[in-house]
């Protein structure tokens, strides 16, 4: 499905963003966030990911879903850099107002085709007004 | 003179539960109004639930759906919900329907169903996506 949509877009290359607010489960929306970014990976436009508030759950270390009869998703964001998307930004605040930090989370990374494919880390914290940078600067946001 | 743009809309909830999924359709009829190109609308998340022709809302309230419907038929527009999203949900068109080996379909009439890829294209189209939902 996704590749016979692929190119539908002609050449533009846009700089999307999705922008992940919910705790992985009791709602449907970080798993259907997730779908979006994996059939837009092959429109080859310039993706990147966002994590703020509940969001940042999503891409917390040891998931365990066994007691509530969804599927743990979790491991798809390992694949992210196979699809070639590769900048996770995390809300430093975030973080902070849920006693996280960094060590809590995946150890997502990517390897980099550029630098002699060097294992490199997806996640970048920023702070909250980076985070409005990083924003302001998108041609399409998506914000589940 | 203003200038025209080409918008894309995303409606993310589903009808009479939530605000958005009227907000969407009131937005849509506005752009039109005033004259701009709306390139799609896509029905995401319980979204793909405004696209069910076997809802049977009190007489006196707003039928969801025929809004929508209506709005296609008069603009030409695209209405497209998502298959991943809408087979979760029990949305179905004629083929899904046969294809899925299920008795009957629901999608209502200018409603179409396919792929993710819609929404993306709608981004890179469009001088403006706008999604409604929480």
């Amino acid at each position: 499905m996704a590749m016979d949509e692929a190119g539908g877009g002609g050449a533009t290359t846009k700089k999307f963003l999705y922008v992940n607010r919910k705790a992985p489960y009791g709602t449907i929306y970080a798993l259907e966030s997730l779908e979006v970014v994996l059939i837009g990976a092959a429109f080859e436009q310039d993706v990147s990911l966002a994590f703020i508030d509940d969001g940042v759950y999503q891409i917390i270390k040891g998931q365990k879903t066994d007691g509530i009869g969804a599927k743990n998703f979790s491991p798809t964001y390992n694949a992210l850099g196979d699809y070639e998307v590769t900048k996770l930004y995390v809300e430093a605040e975030s973080l902070a107002e849920r006693g996280l930090s960094v060590d809590d989370l995946m150890p997502i990374t990517f390897e980099d085709e550029d630098d002699d494919y060097a294992e490199k880390p997806s996640i970048q914290v920023v702070n909250r007004a980076e985070m409005a940078d990083i924003m302001s600067g998108q041609d399409v946001i998506l914000s589940f | 003179m203003e200038v025209e743009l080409k918008f894309g809309i995303v409606v993310n909830e589903g009808p009479y539960t939530h605000q958005a999924a009227d907000t969407a359709y009131l937005f849509t009829k506005a752009v039109l109004e005033k004259g701009h190109e709306v390139f799609r609308v896509f029905f995401y998340h319980d979204g793909v639930n405004n696209g069910t022709r076997l809802m049977v809302p009190p007489q006196d309230e707003r039928n969801i759906q025929k809004n929508w419907t209506e709005l296609a038929e008069a603009h030409n527009l695209d209405l497209v919900v998502c298959i991943a999203a809408a087979q979760r949900r029990g949305i179905l068109d004629e083929n899904e329907a046969t294809r899925q080996g299920k008795d009957a379909n629901n999608i209502a009439p200018g409603f179409r169903i396919s792929g993710l890829g819609q929404l993306i294209e709608a981004g890179i189209e469009a001088d403006r996506l706008i999604s409604f939902g929480d």
